[in-house]
């Protein structure tokens, strides 16, 4: 099979709350390859944090499912798609809005989507009441000016 | 959490020293609590020196602190924070009542 990707993975686990730190960390592990700076990194980070968040509270809604993470990189983009087979958004236009959340009772701030969509630089979300729920996130990865820099790195690594 | 009590000024510090996400701010919430409600302090101080990532699941763990030391009529601040943890707390528009002071103070 040849991908039209320079490079992909795959991921699916249980929806469980002590998976988001693995999620999030494993995404930007992968993201390293494009070699970001350490705020886009975080920034990464933080979104994947959010959306598989939502999957476990909001989709399966605490109970067990499986959650997916796939993740391509084509020249200095990567894309990160998360889905859950959970219940679904009703009112999608609803749920970006900033401080929506119909979980307030949990201490949710509805801030997840709003997240999501400043600190990548696209975010697409599909749902269908009862089937699931998939986000797309894109962010580019700039280059780094800094040459000097790279080189001390490369010095380091070598 | 670590946290630590001055007794001259009525302040306590809560110094939080891990991740902060929807997983482990239950258990943080329940610390934190058991600490405002034994001293019941004037004011408390948000360490963030320790944390190195914090998403969505932080703006909901402060603003409910804060509603509790409100309650008991103090205030909030918070210090040593990093740039992409300042920018989630920015965007929700919290630090209007949670400032962010710039004292090197560690507990």
């Amino acid at each position: 099979m040849k991908s039209i990707y320079d490079n992909e993975m795959e991921l699916s686990f249980l929806s469980k709350s002590n998976n988001e730190a693995f999620a999030r960390i494993t995404v930007a592990a992968f993201a390293a390859q494009l070699d970001p700076t350490i705020e886009e990194l975080a920034d990464i980070k933080t979104a994947v944090s959010e959306a598989v968040t939502n999957c476990i509270i909001h989709g399966y809604e605490n109970t067990e499912g499986l959650i997916k993470i796939k993740a391509t990189l084509l020249k200095n983009e990567i894309e990160i798609e998360i889905s859950d087979s959970g219940k679904g958004i009703e009112d999608i236009e609803l749920a970006r809005k900033p401080l929506y959340t119909t979980k307030g009772n949990l201490e949710r701030s509805g801030m997840g989507f709003t997240i999501m969509e400043s600190f990548m630089d696209e975010v697409e979300i599909y749902s269908v009441v009862d089937i699931g729920t998939k986000v797309i996130m894109k962010k580019k990865i700039k280059k780094q000016e800094n040459a000097e820099e790279n080189e001390e790195k490369n010095a380091l690594i070598n | 959490m670590d946290s630590k009590f001055d007794e001259n000024d009525n302040v306590l510090y809560l110094q939080i020293t891990e991740e902060i996400d929807h997983h482990k701010a239950e258990k943080i919430r329940r610390l934190m609590d058991n600490e405002i409600t034994r001293f019941m302090p004037r004011k408390i101080v948000f360490d963030f020196s320790n944390v190195s990532f914090m998403d969505s699941a932080g703006i909901g763990l402060l603003i409910g602190r804060y509603k509790l030391i409100k309650l008991l009529g103090g205030t909030a601040e918070i210090i040593n924070i990093n740039k992409t943890i300042s920018k989630v707390l920015e965007m929700s528009g919290i630090l209007k009542i949670i400032p962010i002071q710039n004292e090197e103070n560690v507990c």
